[in-house]
């Protein structure tokens, strides 16, 4: 009963700082807003007793890479930023993106499973540091090492678009 | 559009994203100005920097001094010859017996008057117990900016010495007016000696202390080491003066050049650096120091007997016991004080080695009492000249560290 | 409707600790600013506080009061929100932290057995290191909230920093949770009962010093003080601010120093073990087995909080010791530096692990 209150808290937070994430004309506070919901994740996961993977999305998410978007959004004019147009000519396409994936999930749920590996994953996840990584090292080692490759590839690309920029 | 990362950006979000492109390009050039000070707690007064950063490189940078000016020159012009003394002390506020003495030299070459022997050396000596307080000030501040914090807690202390035997002998601690022209206010009080020899002996063990806490310490030298750097020819033209041209390696001091007071008949040496940066005027400043010491113990041991006025008594101010009982003594000090004695008409400049560097008075005297006009110049002013050229293309904090290496104080600076 | 016991059980394993927890981190973020400011007079030749009370004892009340009363000031130009908020997200964030931490073994009080912490997860240390990351937003949000160059410039080094130094923290920290076989807080004590991490050779001490740097720039502490370097910052990130939450910046230094003091006690120098002199070579020789057993007989807590303090002393004399670093050179030291260091000592552990020599 408790946990299912708490679950609705968190989902309501998720939900609504989600949508305010997009709807703030201040892009700082966008940030803010998305902090507030990688917190609030980071509550569900915790809820699902996957204690470990709710460290990481704050290490990970909230730690590293938002405080890299907050760094950007800071640099950018606030008040040009604020002023600019919320949507282009192109919102009727995008719009219907969002609805098509939305329908997704919205089947996925009504389904009531995930398929294959994703419950796994939650499975494995609840179970502890341990376990994650004998699975991640076992099982998972081809697609951990691309991963890893893919990261190493944009951190090169990324040294080399600043390179570029300072030479000019 | 000469990216291709941007050209693909916009063509997704359309014209009215075109805006992003624009931003992104400005950021890449676009300069932070920020204004440091005329309230700073690193601008030593109220000198104010504006300062044109790219990220926290500095690539411009413009001193706006002026915010203590207090008309001082203009000043002088009102005033007799005697009651300027006092204004020189407003000066430069840390080491004002130097002022003092800058200006009465500067008269008493004007007036061509005799300064007997004794009260040359007690110049000498006391003028070399403010270049230490000066000094000391200077590492204090210097080492505080670059956050040792601790050093700035002991060189107070060993000032509070220095202090403490400048108000034995003049009855105040900074602004001393002690010197008058042709002599001095008073003679020396009798335990004075023995006190300032027994500093002589503590001072230069302190000044080891200091050294040790600083000189070798690892975040120091990366910190002072090759900023602010000024080669020999630049700094000249720049019209650098003392620890602060001599850092750079030009051997020029006015104790030796142009020897006031009795510093041709004392022996010490002139410290000089290489490298012109911040770490090498530390060194020299350091070596001066000891210097000085060196000097403060030579005047103990040659100190003369005599008088301390001089004898010309056109301009010797009647001792307070002659006033008192002497009615001739009493109309002469009258006239003293009110409206000095005419003084030979003409143009006098002099300079003296201050601790910050050379300062020279310029008196253009119209043969009244006071004088017509008188310009100061002033090290510090100068040397905020210099401080452009020694941070542009460094870091914030370095210009920090070169504030402090050029060793300023606005009350001077503004005037 | 709760039936009676289950209140009393949750005041009993919650309330009590938290409240217990919550006055002692203040008692101590407000005396710690006392001991700083003596420890530093008497190193600088001082006195430090001597009105206020007996010696100055009373200062951190003073002080406390004059933070509430003071005009709470927030510039006009300043965004209000991000600037309220962010004192507290700083503040937040190091009192979460110390419900992590293990004050010492289980104690019976009261005929009760107490656990001595609030919370005992896991993955306390992974827990402690995430809640530091989001500290950094509440130096980010009030540098740029202020509407200020100078607190901007502040908030920008301050994160550049955190983020820079908490990789070799994070890898001193992953080499010590290799070491132990355990993210768990208790667990890494424990692993420590015959040998404290700092003497394992070689990784430990290399290990320990790689904390100690990381944990002194985390907490922006003098060398590494650039975000508030006042002589060329101002006062950094908390320049505008003013009053009660400026009070707040204030203590929440002090606890975050706190959290890396204690987390260095824990992971190396074996928590609320106590000292032993020879253990194994000479324990039992009558003069030594004596002292070891007069040490042993003090309380695990206080050996836990005599570490502590030995280490925010360290700080503090670090503090009136060295000059500031510049903030390239404090970039050098943090990538290429201490990252390749803590790579190797990661390596070389990981190695030792599995050879079975640690």
């Amino acid at each position: 009963m408790i946990n299912q209150l708490i679950f609705a808290y968190f989902a309501a937070v998720i939900v609504v700082s989600a949508v305010l994430v997009i709807t703030r004309k201040n892009p700082v506070h966008s940030v803010m807003f998305m902090l507030l919901l990688f917190f609030h994740i980071a509550g569900v996961f915790v809820l699902l007793n996957a204690e470990f993977l709710a460290a990481v999305q704050l290490i990970v998410y909230a730690g590293a890479i938002l405080i890299l978007f907050l760094f950007v959004v800071i640099l950018l004019s606030v008040e040009r930023e604020s002023q600019a147009a919320r949507a282009n000519r192109f919102w009727p396409w995008l719009a219907g993106f969002g609805l098509i994936i939305a329908g997704e999930i919205a089947l996925l749920v009504l389904r009531g499973s995930f398929p294959g590996e994703g419950k796994m994953a939650v499975q494995v996840a609840g179970a502890g540091v341990r376990d994650l990584g004998v699975v991640l090292y076992s099982k998972f080692l081809v697609p951990f090492e691309i991963s890893s490759v893919i990261l190493l590839v944009g951190l090169i690309g990324a040294v080399m678009l600043a390179k570029k920029k300072t030479n000019e | 559009m000469t990216d291709d990362g941007y050209s693909l950006t916009s063509s997704i979000y359309g014209e009215k994203m075109s805006l992003t492109n624009a931003t992104e390009k400005e950021i890449v050039q676009k300069e932070m100005t920020i204004n440091m000070g005329p309230q700073h707690p690193a601008t030593h007064g109220v000198l104010r920097l504006v300062v044109d950063l790219q990220g926290e490189t500095v690539v411009g940078i413009d001193p706006r001094p002026g915010y203590l000016h207090r008309g001082i020159e203009k000043w002088m012009e009102s005033r007799t010859y005697h009651q300027i003394i006092p204004i020189t002390d407003r000066l430069e506020y840390i080491t004002c017996m130097n002022n003092n003495l800058g200006w009465v030299v500067a008269v008493e070459k004007l007036a061509g008057i005799v300064v007997p022997e004794r009260a040359q050396f007690i110049r000498m000596l006391m003028a070399e117990l403010t270049r230490l307080s000066g000094h000391l000030v200077w590492l204090g501040t210097h080492a505080l900016d670059i956050g040792a914090m601790t050093v700035c807690m002991y060189t107070l202390r060993e000032r509070e010495l220095i202090l403490d035997l400048t108000e034995t002998v003049t009855g105040a601690r900074q602004t001393v007016s002690y010197v008058r022209i042709g002599g001095l206010r008073n003679d020396v009080p009798r335990d004075f000696l023995d006190k300032c020899r027994e500093f002589t002996e503590i001072f230069p063990k302190k000044l080891e202390d200091y050294d040790t806490l600083i000189r070798q310490n690892r975040i120091w030298l990366k910190r002072t080491k090759g900023i602010g750097k000024f080669s020999a020819e630049d700094a000249i033209n720049y019209g650098l003066t003392g620890a602060t041209l001599r850092g750079s390696g030009v051997n020029y001091d006015l104790r030796k050049v142009e020897p006031y007071a009795a510093y041709d008949k004392v022996e010490f040496d002139v410290p000089l650096g290489t490298e012109g940066d911040v770490y090498a005027r530390y060194i020299v400043r350091i070596n001066e120091m000891r210097q000085s010491v060196r000097i403060i113990k030579q005047c103990l041991d040659m100190l003369p007997e005599g008088p301390i006025m001089t004898a010309d008594p056109r301009y010797a101010v009647p001792d307070k016991a002659t006033v008192m009982t002497n009615m001739e003594a009493l109309a002469h000090q009258f006239v003293l004080m009110s409206k000095w004695v005419n003084m030979p008409k003409g143009e006098v400049y002099v300079a003296t080695e201050a601790p910050k560097g050379e300062l020279g008075f310029f008196i253009v005297s119209d043969g009244s009492g006071r004088p017509y006009r008188v310009k100061i110049r002033a090290p510090s002013f100068v040397h905020v000249g210099a401080l452009p050229k020694m941070v542009t293309g460094h870091m914030v904090s370095d210009v920090i560290a070169c504030i402090g290496t050029i060793d300023i104080v606005l009350g001077e600076c503004d005037r | 409707m709760p039936d009676m016991q289950q209140i009393i059980n949750f005041i009993i394993t919650i309330g009590i600790p938290v409240v217990v927890l919550l006055s002692f981190i203040l008692a101590n973020a407000m005396y710690l600013q006392l001991m700083e400011r003596k420890v530093l007079a008497h190193m600088q030749s001082r006195l430090g506080p001597m009105r206020t009370g007996w010696h100055g004892l009373l200062q951190p009340v003073a002080d406390a009061v004059k933070f509430m009363f003071k005009e709470d000031i927030i510039p006009a130009k300043a965004d209000k929100w991000v600037f309220s908020l962010a004192p507290l997200i700083f503040l937040v964030m190091a009192f979460g932290a110390f419900v992590a931490i293990p004050f010492g073994p289980d104690t019976v009080i009261f005929g009760r057995t107490v656990h001595l912490w609030v919370s005992n997860l896991n993955i306390g240390v992974l827990y402690i290191v995430a809640l530091a990351g989001i500290g950094t937003y509440g130096v980010i949000m009030a540098g740029w909230a202020s509407n200020n160059k100078y607190s901007l410039m502040g908030g920008f080094r301050s994160a550049a920093q955190m983020i820079s130094y908490e990789i070799p923290m994070a890898f001193a920290i992953v080499t010590v949770a290799l070491m132990a076989g355990s993210l768990n807080l208790t667990e890494i004590v424990q692993a420590q009962s015959q040998k404290w991490f700092i003497i394992v050779f070689p990784v430990g001490p290399v290990a320990f010093f790689l904390y100690l740097i990381a944990g002194v720039a985390e907490t922006n502490r003098a060398p590494f003080d650039l975000p508030e370097a006042e002589s060329e910052l101002v006062a950094g990130y908390f320049t505008e601010y003013s009053g009660i939450r400026f009070g707040i910046f204030y203590m929440a230094e002090y606890m975050n120093m706190m959290i890396v003091s204690l987390l260095a006690s824990i992971m190396f120098l074996g928590g609320w073990m106590p000292v032993q002199i020879f253990p194994k070579l000479l324990g039992g020789i009558p003069p030594i087995s004596w002292i070891n057993t007069a040490l042993a007989a003090i309380p695990p807590t206080l050996w836990l909080l005599a570490k502590l303090y030995f280490f925010i002393f360290f700080y503090m004399w670090i503090r009136a010791t060295l000059p500031r670093y510049r903030y390239d050179q404090l970039m050098t030291i943090a990538w290429k530096i201490l990252l390749p260091i803590s790579l190797g000592t990661l390596l070389v552990a990981a190695f030792m692990k599995q050879a079975g020599w640690m």
